[in-house]
């Protein structure tokens, strides 16, 4: 019994392999025929691309990038096509995703390019932009990471940011932005703290407690607002200001990448540090161990002695004040002021980016990046004419994610008791 | 045999009441309107100027401003009494149909509660968490409009059935990929449900800009539906209650006879409960869960189209109004069955409509009734926190709760 179980599962394990081969190997080719009939033929002869590389008002100035179109288009699809060829014939083994990411990258350079052939589009600006939208997809992703590698699922980002926005701009306005940052934080741990209590100890669904969260947090903010933010009386309550930019005294001399990457306000650094320190945290650190170790399997955790309902508070809380730090941002680093429901889904983005980075800090920051990178493009072309609906590159993110959930092209993986509530063996 | 005293049958009466579900179940529902009340008072200015008087005088203006609170809200969801015996005695239909009104509005709130309060408690007994509510609604709202303009010459009892069979299809449709996803690789529903509420906002976004828009509208509207389409209106205006209450109670009942009392609903209610026993049992778990996102997804989807046929006769952007979320608390508070489902949705309806008075009338944010919502929610969820607050008993039986699961597919 037990060897036949072992056979099958070694017969159906190599020819999933294989079938994941042939579709990236597939995928590969796809895109690379969808440059040459897509974009390609249609494109008038001598057309020229022009890139300008520095975002608008920054002095480190770079030249602008001009290249023909339909060569470099066809360079990229030829790239495609040999990437295909190689992927179908032997395949890159471990190294697939890594050309899964650079061959979608050469893609979406490519719709770019042809996108806004025989014109003008800011790349420096559109990455600067993406920065600035990756932050708090990023940040909340890590408080998903914090809150799930031990055991929690956490779909109450979206909940604890916006009640962390609203608490930052009251208390901002009447002390200062410190003190309506720390009080934002708090806020996020008081939401996380709840869904602790929830959630661990009266054990009800994380995913209900989350919900509850997220209700209770939208009809919170709401209905303080409406009863008191938005009556011109107590306008002085709305109006924290922002925190300033910094710009990095050498680093953001650096052409092209200085302004895009060391021209914003401290959330942006702040973002870099902890997707650092988390990584270092939790996976160098003898307390990253036991932290993981709760998510992973609890019961094996408690019979070393870590105390796992203590950790999982930690982590609903430290995940808490993430979330709300990210929350802060829309209000002090972005808007300035509060508005209704403004952090508008981006918790669930945050979400989407935590599983799409592998519920890993930089996998979570890369995945931020790439959804930043949509938005600002969305944006971009909905100013554009181009015949791509912007709402279907506004779909990418969530489409993308699907797909890595669905394991296809890669397949994202959950720390194992995610989601599972944990009780001591009676004896 | 038994050493316990004897109990005369007034005390056994209490012990069993104390320890029934139906109980926590009112007083989570007390509990949050209590909660509601209290925040309206703690943010009522004047209670504190009247606090500096003395406590006294601040006591009595945060319970007269709660006063204020749920009076306007009782007479926004059933209309005022007096208003409406005056109505009678005078005779005028006009006036007797404006002061009934609130009441059957409260009905026309109610018909997409108990929808999309059916949608997920159908997933709940499927073992499935159908988050996406929003999603099937939009898209069902999308597809019944779509039908509602598009098919012309058509009599009133084809076209608008018809429409109403397109919604469900494409909030059928919604909730169909995730279910084969779940099915087929394992990726949890809960993230591809979300997921595919933000592709369906998007999708209806491009879709009253560019093939659905009004050629005669600058702003993204669609064109209106077709009378045929219309569900019928029952009274004259301002009345705008229609059949679509009595389709909703009807697809009630039929969830529930198809939950328990077909095979097919009790090999759904099986995997439900324990698929592993279910696979053993020789049912199609796979197939379950298909079909069970995918009827989900569908009554979601009537959801959308019932508002659109039954109230708004077109799509426009901001036809999303959060049904989507509050459905959960429909279906916990209505413990997953129908029944429950169609009680829970009367109460949202007649709270949500009587919430638009209160707005008016006390000067108190709409948006109370979310917070009442999340509150009993989580007190439903909790049950353990209301048998702490009022000292009840354990029940004997464990509270059937819904199975939690983790992200990983097993």
């Amino acid at each position: 019994m037990a060897t036949a179980t072992i056979t099958k599962t070694a017969v159906i394990t190599k020819p999933k392999n294989n079938t994941r081969r042939i579709v990236v190997g597939v995928l590969f080719l796809a895109l690379a025929v969808i440059i040459w009939f897509g974009f390609v033929r249609e494109l008038p002869d001598g057309l020229i691309n022009t890139y300008v590389m520095t975002p608008s008002a920054s002095d480190a100035i770079f030249p602008d990038w001009v290249f023909p179109t339909a060569p470099a288009l066809n360079m990229i699809a030829g790239i495609c096509a040999i990437m295909g060829a190689y992927q179908l014939a032997r395949g890159f083994g471990k190294f697939s995703n890594l050309m899964i990411g650079l061959a979608v990258g050469l893609f979406i350079f490519g719709f770019l390019s042809w996108a806004s052939s025989g014109g003008t589009i800011n790349l420096g600006g559109l990455l600067r932009v993406m920065v600035t939208r990756a932050v708090p997809l990023t940040l909340g992703a890590l408080s998903g990471v914090l809150c799930e590698r031990a055991g929690v699922v956490n779909i109450a980002i979206e909940g604890m940011m916006l009640m962390a926005a609203f608490v930052s701009t009251v208390f901002g306005s009447l002390t200062n932005l410190w003190g309506g940052l720390i009080a934002g934080i708090l806020a996020g741990m008081l939401m996380g703290y709840i869904h602790g209590v929830l959630s661990i100890k009266y054990k009800i669904n994380q995913i209900i407690s989350g919900t509850f969260i997220n209700i209770f947090a939208t009809g919170m903010t709401s209905f303080l607002s409406s009863r008191f933010l938005q009556k011109p009386e107590y306008q002085h309550l709305n109006e924290p200001g922002l925190f300033p930019v910094i710009e990095i005294p050498i680093l953001y001399k650096i052409p092209f990448v200085g302004p895009i990457l060391f021209g914003h306000n401290m959330y942006v650094y702040a973002m870099f540090i902890f997707v650092f320190l988390l990584t270092f945290l939790l996976f160098k650190t003898r307390w990253g161990l036991r932290h993981r170790s709760v998510g992973e399997h609890p019961r094996a955790a408690d019979t070393l002695g870590i105390n796992v309902i203590k950790t999982r508070y930690i982590a609903v809380l430290l995940g808490g004040a993430m979330a709300g730090f990210a929350g802060t941002y829309f209000t002090l680093g972005s808007v300035g002021r509060f508005d209704e429901s403004m952090t508008a889904g981006r918790g669930f983005i945050a979400l989407a980016a935590m599983i799409f980075g592998n519920w890993n800090p930089i996998g979570s920051m890369g995945a931020g990046m790439l959804f930043g990178f949509f938005d600002s493009l969305s944006t971009k072309l909905s100013i554009l004419r181009v015949p791509v609906p912007y709402e279907f590159i506004g779909m990418a993110p969530y489409l993308a994610t699907m797909i890595v959930l669905a394991g296809v092209v890669g397949k994202s993986q959950a720390p194992a008791a995610d989601g599972v509530p944990y009780e001591k063996e009676s004896l | 045999m038994s050493q316990e005293p004897k109990k005369n049958a007034f005390l056994i009466f209490l012990d069993e009441l104390s320890r029934s579900s139906f109980l926590v179940t009112l007083l989570a529902i007390f509990t949050g309107l209590l909660l509601g009340g209290l925040l309206v008072a703690v943010t009522t200015v004047d209670v504190y100027t009247a606090m500096k008087v003395s406590i006294w005088d601040g006591i009595q203006v945060a319970l007269i401003a709660m006063w204020n609170t749920f009076y306007n809200l009782f007479i926004g969801a059933v209309g005022n009494p007096a208003e409406i015996i005056a109505a009678l005695q005078g005779g005028d239909a006009l006036t007797i149909r404006r002061a009934i009104a609130p009441f059957f509005e409260s009905f026309v709130q109610t018909t997409p509660y108990i929808y999309a309060g059916l949608a997920v408690a159908l997933g709940f007994r499927v073992g499935l968490f159908n988050i996406g509510a929003e999603g099937q609604i939009f898209i069902g709202a999308a597809t019944a409009t779509w039908a509602g303009y598009a098919f012309k010459g058509l009599p009133v009892y084809i076209h608008l059935p018809l429409a109403l069979f397109f919604g469900a299809l494409g909030g059928g449709i919604w909730g169909f990929i995730p279910g084969i996803l779940k099915a087929k690789t394992g990726a949890h529903e809960v993230i591809n449900t979300m997921m595919m509420n933000y592709i369906a906002f998007l999708l209806s976004d491009w879709l009253l800009r560019a093939p659905m828009q009004d050629p005669n509208e600058y702003t993204p509207k669609s064109p209106w539906i077709l009378d045929s389409a219309k569900m019928i209106r029952l009274f004259d205006t301002p009345i705008r209650f229609h059949i679509g209450f009595f389709i909703a109670l009807l697809m009630a009942f039929l969830v529930w006879w198809l939950l328990f009392k077909t095979t097919l609903g009790f090999e759904l209610r099986t995997v439900g409960l324990n698929s592993n026993a279910a696979k053993y049992a020789g049912m199609k778990v796979t197939s379950a869960i298909v079909i069970g996102m995918s009827l989900s997804g569908a009554l979601a989807g009537m959801a959308g189209a019932n508002e659109v046929l039954g109230v708004n006769y077109r799509l426009t952007p901001g036809f999303s109004s959060g049904y989507g979320f509050d459905s959960i608390a429909l279906a916990l508070l209505g413990r997953s069955h129908p029944a429950g489902v169609v009680l829970a949705s009367l109460l949202f309806g007649f709270l949500r409509n009587g919430a638009r008075m209160m707005q008016v009338r006390a000067d108190v944010p709409i948006d109370i009734v979310s917070i009442l919502q999340a509150l009993i929610l989580a007190f439903i969820a909790a049950p353990a926190i209301i048998r702490t607050i009022y000292r009840l008993k354990e029940q004997k039986v464990e509270e059937a709760g819904i199975s939690t699961r983790g992200w990983r597919s097993e």
